[in-house]
């Protein structure tokens, strides 16, 4: 388990525990009840850590590296899931995973932005950030999902589109518009989810959806912290304060009416229990769905129209 | 609610004059350094006498350009929340806001202005750099809504001229989600059949390039200017080498695919109009017309008529159609 700074005090309890727990094969009950005190503090602390983490905080939470990705949501929400590929004009772009499946027995479309898992991964998933073949690979696949009449489900985790050349020669972003038009025009439903980072223009590509869920400790935000910092406070060490400025995290997000939903994390983050974790995505998910699966085609597209250009209208929060 | 019916009363609110300037200026262009004369610079539309730069154009000077005789009309944008997020680095948005609107005498980055070109109504929606680096808040966001719808309601083709560094950071994630508000604005105006023309200046990067600023009908470029996603700065650092010659710069897109044609500045409102003129008149019109004593819309010396309250909907007239 990978500990970030502010939960060295949680990381030092767990290590007691599992020296007791070394022990406790040879001396008798004394230990197994000092174990069971201090798992009791450990989740205690974690609660009450993770009950008021700092924007800051939850942004290095959202990139925790043994946080649920993409594929892990795909491999537990989705059935008979068959991966497709490729924009049909240059290339296909790992960043973006997608293909056909069923979520609980419906046929759907999934799209994730995917950052890999270890050196190998991270490296064929380009950490997640995509190419201009990534978004157009989103897009044909959100005209297929139109097409055959099958929602559509994003996943969102990226810390942004990819800067490099070859990006910005093959139109970064116009595919990235075009990927936003795309989520705009289907007619079916269409629900994203920001599991992660939602890093600017390479996150709302595929996050115009009838529903945005965010989990309780994603960020989704027009720049990273850093960036912000490094041009506003001209001081990339201010990280701190552009997170508290920028209200990226999912409660701000919620209180600004940007956000539909937020889906609760397990004590002490995702990572701590992925399958609670998919659990909870999947009943939000579901309960979701079965609401827009109700509505008429063209509702769904009109109503999702009007709900982005209404946005920023006339006052806010 | 109807979009349509929810709408901003059109308000002449000044004939524009060139303003008093002094004579003894002079500017150093960016480009080559040579000094130009200011005079000589207006003459030149902000043209490099030495090297043909195209430096950045002030908004009005921009209408002024392209409209006839100089002259259009502003529509007033519904008030924007000026500070959603109560947001403050070194400085407070709210005070950023203030002196922007101070110093260029705009409420925000964008002018939405209606008129004729070459006789023909358009709406324009053009960017102020100087205004915090014509960035995209909610209030540019509702500039280009305003002028999408206004472009609809008129039947005009839509022409939109960015010049912007891309999302105002001040305005956190409803900047971002102005990306989508304007990408729903403009494709309003494209199901409306009305050509959507996209004029990019210099610069034109970030979440403006990302959204309606690369959804253009046609993509004009003016020569030189800097248009992308990510800034040269985040690419270099991420790919450790040097960038191309000339890239991210209009030349560059257009050899690339990205846009339909560069168009130097003083070339620009000609060929706007001929694309308007192609696209909303369809139809073989001036000699057919002119055969008609009683034809309702006579054209005189080829000239589209000025009428453009109701845009020309050139329905061939069968009886003249014979020659
Ligand atoms: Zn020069």
């Amino acid at each position: 388990m990978h500990f970030l700074d502010f939960e060295k005090p949680i990381a030092e309890l767990e290590g007691k525990i599992a020296e007791l727990r070394h022990l406790s094969d040879t001396d008798g009950m004394n230990i197994a009840e000092e174990v069971a005190r201090l798992q009791t503090k450990v989740e205690r602390d974690l609660t009450s850590t993770y009950a008021r983490l700092s924007p800051w905080q939850k942004t290095l939470v959202a990139r925790h590296p043994d946080r649920p990705h993409t594929v892990d949501y795909i491999k537990a929400l989705i059935t008979d899931f068959m991966p497709l590929a490729g924009d049909r004009g240059f290339g296909e772009d790992a960043a973006v995973v997608g293909g056909v499946g069923r979520f609980k027995g419906r046929s759907v479309v999934v799209i994730g932005l995917e950052k890999g898992r270890d050196t190998e991964t991270r490296l064929k998933h380009n950490f997640g950030m995509a190419r201009p073949e990534g978004y157009r690979k989103a897009k044909r696949l959100m005209e297929l999902g139109d097409r055959f009449s099958l929602p559509i489900l994003t996943f969102v985790d990226t810390a942004g589109a990819y800067p490099g050349v070859g990006a910005e020669e093959r139109g970064q972003s116009e595919a990235i518009a075009r990927s936003i038009e795309a989520c705009l025009d289907v007619r079916v439903p269409l629900i994203a989810t920001v599991i992660g980072e939602g890093g600017s223009g390479g996150a709302i590509a595929l996050a115009v959806g009838n529903v945005v869920l965010m989990l309780e400790h994603s960020i989704y935000s027009v720049i990273s912290p850093e960036g912000c910092a490094s041009i506003l406070w001209r001081d990339g060490n201010q990280a701190k304060s552009a997170a508290e400025a920028l209200k990226l995290t999912a409660q701000d997000l919620e209180r600004l009416g940007i956000i539909d939903g937020i889906v609760p994390e397990p004590v002490g983050g995702a990572h701590r229990a992925p399958e609670a974790t998919f659990t909870a995505v999947r009943d939000a998910i579901d309960s979701h769905l079965t609401q827009l699966v109700k509505i008429d085609p063209s509702q769904l597209r009109a109503r999702r129209r009007d709900k982005f250009l209404q946005m920023g209208r006339g006052g806010l929060g | 609610m109807n979009w349509l019916t929810n709408f901003v009363k059109p308000k002449i609110q000044r004939l524009v004059r060139p303003k008093e300037v002094p004579d003894n200026l002079w500017h150093q262009c960016p480009k080559c350094s040579e000094m130009v004369f200011h005079r000589e610079l207006e003459k030149t539309l902000r043209v490099c006498v030495h090297c043909g730069h195209h430096m950045r154009m002030p908004v009005k000077a921009r209408l002024k350009m392209l409209f006839d005789e100089g002259k259009w009309a502003e529509i007033e944008l519904q008030p924007e929340p000026t500070d959603p997020l109560r947001f403050k680095d070194r400085k407070r948005y709210s005070e950023r806001l203030k002196e922007a609107q101070t110093e260029t005498g705009l409420k925000d980055a964008v002018v939405v202005a209606h008129g004729t070109m070459g006789g023909l109504g358009v709406v324009v929606a053009a960017f102020e750099f100087d205004f915090m680096g014509g960035s995209m808040g909610a209030a540019v966001g509702e500039a280009i809504v305003a002028a999408a719808e206004l472009a609809c309601l008129q039947e005009a083709p839509l022409i939109v001229i960015p010049s912007s560094g891309g999302a105002r950071m001040q305005e956190g994630i409803i900047s971002l989600m102005q990306m989508a508000r304007t990408t729903v604005a403009v494709d309003k105006v494209r199901e409306k059949r009305l050509p959507y023309i996209v004029v990019l200046t210099d610069p034109t990067t970030g979440g403006v390039t990302a959204s309606f600023a690369m959804l253009g009908d046609i993509a004009v470029a003016e020569p030189g200017a800097l248009i992308g996603f990510a800034g040269a700065r985040v690419i270099e650092q991420t790919i450790r080498e040097k960038l191309p010659e000339g890239f991210q710069r209009s030349e560059y897109l257009m050899d690339h695919g990205m846009v339909d044609m560069v168009v130097p500045r003083h070339e620009l409102r000609a060929k706007l109009i001929q694309l308007v003129g192609l696209l909303m008149h369809k139809n073989p019109a001036a000699d057919v017309v002119a055969l008609a004593p009683s034809a309702r819309r006579r054209k005189v010396d080829g000239k589209p008529e000025t009428d453009t309250s109701r845009p020309e909907p050139a329905i061939p007239d069968m009886a003249f159609d014979e020659r």
